[in-house]
């Protein structure tokens, strides 16, 4: 029997169910989606890919969203595909705006290193657990959260730390870059 | 001095890193002990634009993402605002579409072939991948009236009907393509540099690469069968005869020969695009009928009052998908490029995210050249074929 989306959800219920697992309903909405709560983010993921029905390997990528003024305010998207039963599922996590935690999956998928540094870059929604929480498309000294929707378009001048007085921002340098211990190779 | 690492820093403006890629590099010696890619440096917001304009006018913005292949980021432009809209295309349509991204891989992976060996020192190369290129240039210019920046798709169909002729002329295309392809491996596919250069050079592991994310000729060269055409079809995908070429290894050897393989295999697939065009007719259907989503054709405009108003309200404001979401995915030249909508009922996206395989794909770079030399950061580079515009959007 070919795995469905609706068989995956049944299952990821009966494992985990003390989780308030929701499906996202709508007329529009065209994959199947599941909004779990962020404390169980990780353990969830990690079951999606281990599973031996499921493997889900690959994270094919995940992002933020801004539904400004909805309560909730933000959320973290992830699409997962399981290359052995062909199948997609989309996972949400719903974040209000007083606390934006989410823990990082980098622990389950190497390739959310890029992707949650994206989101951070463009939401400012801090990944708890991230190797190298830093912005990645926008300069190092940019300040505020572009791809809000309180964020404008333009047609005002950018916030850099040279610009704006009292916001001076911690500059990684390349410095960072190496680590403390280094393994020599045998002089 | 001697126990100190040396920190080197590649690029932004370093002719092998395609655009503006920025490497710094620990070395010990000339053996490489971290790697770190930096980028951003062509980032001009697109997704933040996005949700500024009406679906249609993002439309030109996918074209300067992956610059060498703009109609394939038109077809996932269009494929996913489709399944938000839940309209599909007439079956002409589709294979119109699948005729010119076909041609598109053709052109994206020469331009891959010809820059790669100039990386690693083969300069002839360029000059004859190159020239196929330019005639793919000008099949776009035949098709849309712009060599590069296309926008020939649009959301429900095509902005306008194949001109007279162009069908003869891309089936000379395919027809010369093969010979040429048996030029360029008759320059490298043997030549002892270009093995030396690639074989065993910037390894990835089958497992290493799912886990990355890696998609596209990267992800099959090491050996793993995933090709969205094949596994998740779309524009009729499932209705055409071709195979998908794996590698072993997954050695940068492999990827060139899958990619070559792919560009034959993509003449296959136009070849029996041209057929199936003909089949449906050299002029006929190029939207769907349905004119709350694409504009009317210009005779009714002049005779008809709902087809005016219709004309109007798109131009105005485009189209209203419903209250919701989707994500639709295509094969590009270089991986499984995405994107995904968020609709508020408006005529604006509320949310665009676009998934570009190079953004991923450039990921796995510090693991494939992990302790490797220095040389091989740049063939490993132009072998994971990355474009800048797209990581940085």
């Amino acid at each position: 029997m070919a795995l469905t989306t609706e068989r995956l959800e049944q299952k990821l219920r009966e494992r985990f169910a003390f989780v308030a697992i929701e499906r996202q309903v709508g007329d529009a909405v065209r994959d199947h989606t599941l909004i779990v709560p962020a404390e169980s983010l990780v353990e969830i993921c990690t079951f999606l890919r281990d599973d031996s029905e499921l493997e889900f390997a690959m994270l094919t990528w995940m992002g933020g969203a801004d539904y400004m003024p909805r309560a909730p305010r933000f959320e973290t998207i992830y699409s997962l595909l399981s290359l052995t039963q062909n199948l997609r599922i989309t996972l949400k996590v719903r974040l209000p705006e007083e606390n934006l935690k989410v823990p990082s999956v980098v622990g389950v998928w190497p390739t959310a290193n890029w992707h949650e540094r994206e989101t951070y870059d463009f939401y400012g929604i801090e990944f708890v657990g991230h190797p190298d929480l830093t912005r990645i498309l926008l300069p190092e000294d940019w300040i505020g959260w572009p791809l809000r929707k309180d964020s404008p378009l333009g047609y005002e001048e950018v916030a850099f730390t040279h610009n704006t007085p009292n916001r001076k921002l911690p500059s990684p340098s390349l410095k960072k870059l190496a680590p403390k211990k280094v393994k020599y190779r045998a002089q | 001095m001697r126990n100190e690492t040396m920190t080197l820093n590649m690029g932004p403006q370093h002719p092998s890193t395609h655009g503006v890629l920025r490497v710094a590099l620990e070395l010990d010696g000339e053996t490489i002990i971290q790697c770190k890619p930096m980028i951003g440096y062509l980032h001009t917001g697109m997704e933040k634009q996005a949700e500024y304009k009406t679906y249609t006018q993002s439309i030109p913005q996918t074209d300067r993402m992956d610059y060498i292949s703009p109609m394939s980021n038109n077809l996932a432009f269009c494929l996913s605002a489709e399944k938000l809209l839940g309209i599909e295309p007439p079956a002409r349509v589709q294979a119109i579409r699948v005729l010119l991204t076909e041609l598109t891989r053709i052109s994206s992976h020469c331009v891959w072939m010809g820059t790669h060996a100039i990386d690693i020192g083969a300069l002839t190369v360029f000059w004859y991948t190159f020239r196929e290129r330019e005639k793919v240039l000008s099949i776009y210019d035949m098709v849309s009236g712009a060599r590069m920046t296309s926008s020939y798709f649009r959301v429900g169909g095509l902005s306008m009907d194949i001109p007279a002729g162009f069908l003869e002329r891309c089936e000379k295309f395919v027809d010369e393509m093969p010979a040429h392809i048996d030029e360029y491996e008759k320059l490298l596919s043997k030549n002892p540099i270009w093995l030396a250069r690639t074989k065993g050079v910037a390894p990835l592991s089958a497992k290493d690469a799912v886990a990355w994310g890696v998609t596209g000729p990267s992800l099959r060269g090491s050996g793993v069968n995933w090709d969205l055409r094949k596994s998740q079809p779309y524009s009729g995908y499932e209705t055409y005869d071709f195979n998908v070429a794996l590698g072993s290894v997954g050695d940068a050897y492999d990827r060139y020969s899958v990619r070559v393989t792919e560009m034959r295999e993509s003449t296959k697939i136009a070849k029996q695009a041209i057929q199936r065009v003909r089949e449906l007719g050299e002029a006929g259907e190029y939207r769907v009928r349905d004119f709350k989503y694409v504009l009317p054709p210009k005779e009714e405009v002049k005779t008809s009052m709902e087809a005016l108003i219709h004309h109007f309200k798109i131009v105005a404001h485009g189209f209203f998908p419903p209250v919701g979401e989707a994500y639709a995915a295509v094969e590009a030249p270089k991986g499984e490029l995405g994107f995904y909508f968020v609709s508020d009922g408006s005529s604006r996206p509320w949310r665009m995210k676009v998934r570009s395989p190079s953004f991923v794909n450039l990921q796995a770079l510090p693991i494939m050249i992990q302790g490797k030399l220095v040389a091989d950061v740049i063939a490993a580079i132009g072998s994971i074929d990355i474009v800048l515009g797209e990581i940085d959007r």
